[in-house]
């Protein structure tokens, strides 16, 4: 009797043994669902987050992978009670995505104070792998550095030497503004003013006006999602364009494209880091994707989201735990990168992610051959060069 | 005769008196037992919002003025607040006293605007006076705009508790609210919060029998966004961000939808209601936009079946004051 006992228990701890090895991990997708940036990441982040989960195959790794997702209304407030309550509640490993540049501050602050992992996508401000980098933040698909430097550095270079700055008035409209002036400035152009506009806004016509008045050749738009193809569509109305100035809009991606059209799109210079265009295999996930998202192309958050979350992973599959999210993080830093979207890059010590970027210009309605068939690439800046030196950073992580 | 009459009328008063103290003692003890089942965090936002629902339900239901602007006093606190802590590095006791004198100052200018005027027009001017606020707010860059005051540190409170433990934060939140609920109950049953209520029934009345009416609401008032600058102060330090959600139009609403459900005029209610409302906003949030539409529903319902509100309903029920 007592050998069945003791063999009886015995089975009991090998199955929970068993059961022990598995590693629970859960992903919060925090994005927004149903604001101005929800068409260039929040669903379409979630699709991809979600086919990460699949192409990494969790049971072959002994892991179990939860998605969970929520709206942050592109209010900081918001989004760092979500990711508090995430993490000390829901037991959220990781939190990807995070459009908007201050909800991303703020919950960076959230995820270093307790100890997660933080994979940004779809916020642009700079800072995060500047003074405000974080042991905790991976920062993966593109910066206002990178946008500044590639998108207006080309457009100065082409003649486009003064400048006008409509800013959405928020931390990532001022970082796009401070990075772009810069490299108009450092590449002999000048600027004549700037515009604050609120976030989500509606009217642009007294900011326009504002712009036309400076006689600017280039109208720099550092906003983006809905208040960039408002800002396009109002100046097409204004007849800022056939004047002679020209926008560029800092920070665009494909899915504005669409929403304009290729009749009022066509000619725009604009840097993404991903085209689903680019080659056998962004074609092929793109078609997945669009299982989840019809009649949409993923942009380079969205394919972010899928690489940082594959990555993420990778990694915890390695140290067997998500628990420790800097730890996590240093093995993300120290595995180099690989994935069929960004193909090969690495993750330098202060977070930034690095791979090539891409300038490209949106074709005219002759040119474009099939649906989603938007842009000519115009050229290819190498990873090395694409983003901000670390020697450049003020990020206390990088000691020299 | 006369004696049956007042000895029923002193069993009503002990009757009313024990109702007031069994809900106290049933209200604290939750509150004490929360934390170790509830997010405490979820517990000690709703402690916030139950204090900005008291100060408001002092100005609406003892003296029958509709504010709509309650967000100005509420929000701006929280941005000095802020501010303190994290610009000027002080004891998050300090913080919370700029904070709660910041909208003592507001509340005594606003106050002396609005209380000129009656009914519509007082609530459009404190509406007018909130927005105003509120585009400052947007504007200046002491608030961070968009971006709000992020990363507000909790600090040691006297220098000796770390308020980063949560336990720690969240006694010292309880302690203060629960204090600042008492300062309340005692001015409502002050003479002073006699007078209000003369002059919340019958405003001409009361001047007629010598009151200085106005000088008696202006008080009432700055009362009112002194205690809502106090809720916001202790937010600031709760959720460690100050940001344009606390200054905007929607949060005065948001509190009138709190004290509404709760009950006017009650003592607890307002608790109630912020609890209700604080708990449908955070465990039905993944619903999204939804969230919205569900209170309104619930909102309508409220107005429909229990018009004094949940507490005020299950007072009149059980024949106590609550």
């Amino acid at each position: 009797m007592r050998l069945i006992a003791s063999l009886a228990f015995a089975a009991a701890l090998m199955t929970t043994a068993a059961h022990a090895q598995t590693t629970n991990v859960k992903v919060g997708v925090l994005t927004d669902m149903s604001s101005l940036y929800a068409d260039d990441t929040g669903p379409g982040s979630v699709a991809a987050a979600k086919m990460a989960v699949a192409d990494f195959n969790p049971a072959a790794h002994n892991m179990k992978v939860d998605i969970i997702v929520a709206d942050h209304q592109n209010k900081p407030d918001i989004g760092s009670s979500i990711a508090r309550q995430w993490f000390d509640t829901q037991n959220v490993d990781a939190i990807v995505d995070v459009p908007n540049s201050a909800v991303a501050l703020a919950v960076s602050d959230v995820a270093r104070e307790k100890n997660k992992a933080l994979l940004v996508s779809g916020a642009a401000i700079s800072d995060l792998t500047g003074p405000k980098c974080s042991p905790n933040t991976v920062h993966w698909t593109y910066d206002t550095w990178m946008l500044a430097h590639a998108t207006a550095g080309a457009l100065v270079k082409n003649g486009g030497d003064s400048w006008f700055f409509l800013t959405s008035d928020y931390a990532f409209g001022h970082a796009l503004e401070r990075d772009a002036t810069a490299v108009v400035l450092a590449n002999g152009g000048k600027v004549l003013g700037s515009v604050a506009h609120p976030l989500n806004n509606q009217d642009f016509s007294s900011f326009l006006l504002q712009a036309q008045q400076s006689k600017a050749k280039i109208i720099g738009l550092a906003n983006a999602g809905g208040d960039t193809i408002n800002s396009i569509k109002q100046g097409a109305e204004f007849g800022i364009t056939a004047g002679g100035q020209h926008f560029a809009a800092l920070l665009f991606y494909i899915g504005d494209v669409e929403a304009l059209g290729l009749k009022v799109a066509q000619g725009l210079v604009l840097t993404e880091t991903f085209y689903w265009d680019m080659n056998d295999a962004t074609r092929a996930w793109t078609k997945r994707w669009q299982v989840e998202r019809p009649g949409k192309y993923p942009n380079m958050n969205q394919a972010g989201v899928y690489a940082a979350t594959l990555h993420y992973l990778k990694a915890v599959a390695a140290l067997k735990s998500a628990a420790d999210g800097k730890a996590v993080v240093d093995e993300m830093k120290k595995m180099p990168t690989d994935d069929p979207l960004f193909g090969k890059g690495i993750i330098r010590a202060d977070g930034r992610k690095i791979h090539p970027a891409y300038l490209f210009q949106v074709k005219s309605p002759a040119e474009s051959k099939y649906p989603g068939d938007d842009y000519i690439l115009k050229a290819t800046i190498p990873a090395d060069q694409a983003f901000r030196p670390m020697k450049d950073d003020n990020c206390p992580l990088v000691t020299n | 005769m006369a004696n049956t009459a007042d000895a029923a009328a002193i069993r009503l008063h002990r009757r009313t008196d024990s109702g007031l103290g069994i809900a106290a003692v049933v209200m604290v003890t939750c509150l004490v037992v929360a934390p170790f089942v509830l997010y405490p965090v979820f517990v000690m936002k709703a402690l916030c919002f139950a204090l900005f629902a008291c100060a408001f339900n002092l100005l609406i239901g003892y003296v029958g003025l509709v504010s709509f602007g309650h967000a100005l006093f509420f929000g701006w606190a929280s941005y000095l607040a802020a501010h303190a802590a994290k610009s000027w590095g002080l004891q998050p006791e300090l913080a919370v006293v700029i904070g709660t004198a910041t909208a003592a100052l507001l509340g005594f200018v606003g106050g002396a605007i609005a209380i000129r005027r009656q009914g519509i027009y007082f609530a459009m001017i404190t509406l007018a006076l909130a927005q105003m606020m509120y585009l400052v707010a947007l504007r200046v860059k002491l608030t961070g705009g968009e971006d709000g005051i992020q990363d507000v540190p909790r600090g040691k409170l006297f220098g000796a508790f770390d308020l980063n433990n949560e336990m720690t934060m969240y006694a010292f939140v309880l302690v203060v609210v629960l204090a600042a609920l008492f300062l309340i109950y005692r001015i409502i049953n002050s003479p002073f919060g006699e007078v209000l209520k003369a002059i919340r029934e019958n405003e001409l009345r009361s001047i007629s029998l010598g009151y200085r009416t106005d000088r008696y609401k202006l008080a009432a008032f700055v009362l009112s966004a002194t205690l809502a600058g106090l809720a916001g102060s202790l937010k600031a330090l709760v959720f460690q961000l100050a940001s344009l959600t606390d200054v905007h139009w929607t949060m005065s609403g948001e509190v009138i939808l709190m004290t509404l459900v709760g009950g006017l005029g009650t003592v607890f209610g307002p608790v109630a209601g912020a609890f209700i409302i604080v708990a449908m906003e955070n465990y039905l949030a993944p619903l999204g936009q939804w969230v919205l539409v569900i209170q309104g529903a619930i909102f309508v319902a409220c107005v429909l079946t229990f018009r004094r509100g949940i507490v005020g309903e299950l007072a009149s029920w059980l024949r106590v004051k609550l």
